[in-house]
């Protein structure tokens, strides 16, 4: 039986850097930016490793061939995907949600798919997620902010939890193929040991597809300005070494009636 | 269980390759009646290419009372042999991350039973199951990301030399040969305590004229430690990238002040092509001492720690000391368990990443036991020369109650501290 | 035709209105006068007549009150919500950028074809253009978007908004019932909603609280927190990194997807403050946070802060403290 599960997965900018404007004041300066994996896809992938060992089947990786991706699908392959798709075509660099929500969709066409696995946001979704987007352009049900799959292959159906507030969860029963939005595994995504991301490097194979229509890039928004915002407000820094620092901790709970709770 | 007598054979003259070893002494090289029983629990591990020494333990024990983690656990390649022989599947056992291999059983094992061999083998299969500690994989994949262990950014790598006081030429920049490249290490690099070091460094080598080069944002982990704890892809793929960073310059000399970055530079290096005259800083600079300018008077009662790498591992035990004698006004006083027999602080082997592992293991850290004999000797300062050192014993201190009894220093401090007058 | 209208997408759970749905009418009162509509709020829901009289702040209420309804099925509300908006064409759309609205936003922006702004916290129009910030890169960067299509769909971070100005004493009065497409919608299908067991603790009520972040890195070192806790007589709360890792359970979330809390005193222990945690707890009366990054964005809403080694400050702030409280 098994299911085919795919996993559309992108890169997005490291937050342990800092994040500066470019000159025109419209997008992030990117020359030095440093890419990391979404971790909500980092979660989508553990989630879909995991349901392959319980039922079989395939778990296919698709990204974007829209800047240095390779290290990121061997990655994928070392921790046990069995195939990486990367979609080339004729486009600008960082894609909108929608754009990149189209052209998966159209290579999703393609292959066969139980289940489409998808980090539920990423840090740069200014126009949307694109677990939904893509879940709509396939014409699949789809739920989002997913942190619990069952699955019963033979019924052709997923029972999942979607969060709420305060630890409420809406459970659904969705007919496959369905799109969830991950929020997060019932593992830690697992650790893919240096030797197998080189050994995936050295022997595994990443296929390349070619969209066949050239995307619309844009999401019907200009971005007018991009800045970092200005805070409200600041705290007021305690200074002085551990001690000084507690001491005056212990003086403003004090000063607040903390210690009358 | 009876021995058959048949089974013991002795023979009366035998020359073994020169070395005569007639009567009972040859009994030690008979077969062992341990195979006679069932071997297959203890052959999943001796299988695994690079751990086929620990098939040789004949359970002398010589190596439980050096071990530093039998003071506070329950531990020793005896004891591991034995678990292991009993049924004890050591990939899943958390015994597999208590050694910090700092080498005391080697040392002493009549056998050669070889842990620095056999933990990395052993931890390299459990790795590529996915059996690491959380801990220690985060530690793995953020050394694989950013270059180092603790997650720092890699452009920030050489921000510690904006206050250092001093010039520090950076390779890139200066783009001419050197006599020493100074590689910095990650601690050193990222950690507070650990800058202290660096910059203290950076203003003795200015002080004595040393013409040399640091790496700057190109430098990235040695991965000793990862190689150890069993991340051998990662060491592999740094290996490759520091040895042609390397290549770009020219220098005589490596000198580091981490001791494990030394061995990795001395003993593995050679093995994919990088061969370097390499150096820890105390043995650098300890023929130069007379040239070290000592203004201030150090009244300090001292007691140095042996680190594992720079010692046991690589032989040195005299340069850090020359260089704290030379330091005008210094008592040096040393531990009981000093030099060859050192007790290990617990952050080698990836001890670092395993803190909060290991704490349910041990009764208290290693670092606690050692500050706690550091401070039995009545010394006012305990000494160090490695980066992994200063953050475990000052908290130590802390967490034993000695604040305010001994403080930590890096020998690099002793000395910038002596040199400011 | 509603072209210069702004419709409201009510959320609704188990019969309560939630507050960003106050929080979203209150912003399009503000905006109505100049995109020159109605406000029309759109209510969705099983026996939710009464409900509907809560949005008197529009001009208009929408209700589709159907069995089906009753409950909140991504699928179904979407289909019925493309056929409405399909009809109406208003100008502007929003909705809440919470569970719920996430499926909706983004399908009913790529169903219609109409542009969609996420994560916004701020709404103008300009020229009769609607013109959005968002935040992006975990609250780091602002984001000022100007909508190109003649409809727009805004998701809408809640707590950003002052609900008070989505309330109205006088209940609604222009209701209007319609018929929603729910037919059809039968891929997926509601099987009960799960509640935190009873009995458990509850953040809410708690007056002061510990709160732990990423930067605690194992589960082993929340012991540090969780003695400090102990020492200030506090409740243990923690940002979605450590419940996901199943490190605490979620009841102890703080943020968007967790609870809000407004306790006396919120010590933010190694939380670097993403809009989604912020979101949960920026009311508090004294919030003290604790990171080693000077420009962690929990210190925008911080009271005070320390920029330190949370495994140097926390065991040294216990002992002090417990200390204090033995004297």
């Amino acid at each position: 039986m098994g299911l085919n599960i795919i996993v559309p997965v992108k890169q997005v900018p490291d937050l342990v850097e800092e994040l500066e404007i470019n000159s025109e004041g419209t997008d992030l300066e990117r020359e030095w930016l440093k890419y990391k994996m979404n971790e909500w896809d980092e979660n989508a992938l553990e989630e879909a490793l995991q349901l392959k060992e319980a039922h079989g089947g395939t778990v296919t990786v698709m990204t974007l061939a829209d800047g240095d991706v390779d290290e990121m699908l061997y990655t994928c392959i070392a921790k046990g995907a069995d195939k990486a798709v990367k979609i080339a075509g004729d486009f600008e660099e960082r894609l909108s949600s929608h754009a990149l929500a189209r052209a998966l969709a159209e290579v999703i066409r393609g292959f066969p798919h139980d289940l489409i696995l998808v980090g539920v946001q990423a840090a740069d979704d200014l126009d949307g997620q694109t677990g939904v987007l893509l879940a709509t352009y396939l014409g699949l049900p789809h739920v989002s902010v997913v942190s619990g799959i069952e699955v019963d292959p033979a019924a052709r159906v997923a029972t999942v939890h979607q969060e709420y507030a305060g630890g409420v969860m809406a459970i659904f029963e969705v007919d496959l193929p369905a799109v969830l939005g991950v929020q997060a595994a019932r593992a830690v995504p697992r650790y893919a040991p240096v030797s197998r991301v080189r050994q995936a490097m050295k022997t595994a194979s990443i296929e390349e597809v070619e969209l066949a229509v050239p995307v619309e890039v844009g999401a019907g928004l200009t971005v007018r300005r991009m800045y970092k915002p200005e805070a409200s407000g600041h705290a007021e820094m305690l200074e002085g070494d551990t001690d000084k620092v507690v001491e005056q901790v212990i003086e403003i709970l004090r000063e607040r009636g903390i210690w009358r709770a | 269980m009876p021995v058959e007598p048949e089974r013991v054979h002795e023979k009366k003259v035998a020359i073994v390759e020169g070395v005569d070893i007639s009567g009972h002494w040859n009994r030690m090289f008979e077969q062992r009646v341990i195979w006679d029983y069932d071997t297959s629990k203890l052959d999943q591990i001796t299988s695994i290419a690079g751990a086929e020494s620990l098939g040789a333990c004949y359970q002398c024990g010589k190596c439980t009372p050096v071990c530093p983690v039998d003071h506070v656990g329950d531990y020793s390649p005896r004891k591991i042999f034995r678990k292991v022989q009993t049924g004890t599947n050591l990939l899943e056992s958390p015994d597999l991350w208590l050694c910090t291999t700092c080498m005391n059983c080697l040392r002493v094992c009549p056998k050669e039973v070889n842990m620095i061999n056999i933990m990395p083998a052993v931890r390299e299969q459990a790795v590529l199951e996915g059996n690491a500690p959380t801990e220690l994989s985060q530690a793995f994949e953020n050394t694989f990301r950013y270059g180092n262990p603790l997650g720092e950014p890699q452009r920030k790598r050489a921000d510690w030399t904006k206050d250092a006081g001093v010039p520090v030429p950076i390779m890139a920049q200066i783009r001419r040969p050197v006599d020493v490249l100074w590689f910095v290490e990650c601690y050193p690099a990222y950690h507070p305590r650990g800058k202290d070091a660096a910059r203290g460094l950076a203003r003795i080598f200015h002080a004595l004229g040393v013409d040399y080069g640091i790496l700057g944002v190109e430098e990235k982990c040695s991965c000793d430690s990862q190689r150890l704890a069993g991340e051998k892809g990662l060491f592999e793929a740094f290996t490759e990238y520091n040895i042609k960073t390397f290549s770009k310059y020219q220098f005589n000399t490596l000198v580091t002040a981490d001791p494990h970055a030394l061995n990795a530079f001395k003993k593995e290096y050679p093995k994919y092509g990088g061969n370097y005259h390499v150096l820890h800083y105390t043995q650098f600079l300890a023929p130069l001492i007379d040239r070290i300018p000592f203004r201030k008077s150090l009244p300090y009662r001292v007691t140095f720690h042996d680190p594992c790498y720079l010692g046991r591992h690589n032989g040195e035990y005299e340069a850090p000391r020359r260089l704290l004698e030379a330091i005008p006004g210094i008592e040096l006083t040393e531990m009981v368990r000093c030099k060859a027999n050192g007790y290990c602080c617990g952050g080698g082997g990836g001890g670092m990443w395993l803190d909060s592992f290991s704490r349910n293991h041990m009764s208290e850290r290693l670092s606690e036991r050692r500050v706690r004999e550091a401070v039995s000797t009545g010394a006012d300062v305990l000494a160090v020369c490695c980066p992994y050192e200063i953050s475990r014993f000052e908290d130590a201190v802390k967490s034993t109650g000695n604040e305010g009894k001994i403080i930590v220093r890096d020998i690099i401090e002793l000395i910038d501290e002596s040199m400011r007058g | 035709m509603a072209e210069h209208d702004i419709y409201v997408v009510a959320e609704q759970l188990e019969g309560q209105l939630s507050d960003v749905t106050f929080e979203m009418l209150g912003k399009a009162r503000a905006l109505a006068p100049l995109a020159g509509g109605r406000v029309v709020a759109v209510l969705l829901g099983s026996g939710v007549q009464d409900m509907a009289t809560k949005l008197g702040v529009a001009d208009h209420v929408l209700v589709v009150d159907d069995p089906a309804l009753q409950h909140f099925v991504p699928e179904r509300a979407e289909r019925v919500l493309r056929t409405l908006l399909q009809q109406e064409q208003p100008a502007l759309t929003m909705i809440a950028s919470t569970s719920m609205g996430m499926d909706l936003a983004a399908a009913l922006s790529a169903a219609l074809d109409w542009p969609l702004v996420a994560y916004c916290n701020d709404v103008r129009l300009e020229d009769g253009r609607v013109v959005a910030t968002s935040q992006m890169y975990g609250g780091k960067i602002a984001v000022e978007t100007v909508s190109e299509g003649q409809h727009t769909i805004l998701s809408i971070i809640a707590g950003v908004f002052p609900a008070a100005e989505g309330q109205s004493s006088a209940p609604a009065t222009s209701i209007q019932t319609v018929s929603g497409d729910v037919a059809g919608a039968a891929r997926m299908r509601f099987k009960g909603l799960s509640m935190p067991e009873a009995g458990d603790v509850d953040i809410t009520r708690a007056p002061l609280l510990v709160s732990v972040g990423r930067g605690i890195g194992s589960k082993d070192n929340i012991e540090l927190v969780e003695e400090l806790a102990g020492a200030l007589g506090a409740e243990l709360a923690a940002s979605r990194p450590i419940i996901d890792s199943g490190w605490l359970p979620k009841l102890r979330q703080v943020g968007k997807s967790g609870l809000t809390v407004k306790p006396k005193l919120y010590l933010a222990v190694g939380i670097s403050g993403a809009p989604e945690h912020l979101q949960g707890m920026k009311d508090a009366e004294l919030i003290i946070a604790i990171n080693s990054d000077a420009s962690a964005p929990i210190f925008e809403v911080a009271h005070y802060g320390i920029v330190g080694d949370l495994f140097d400050i926390v065991p040294a702030l216990t002992e002090q403290i417990a200390a204090v409280r033995s004297e």
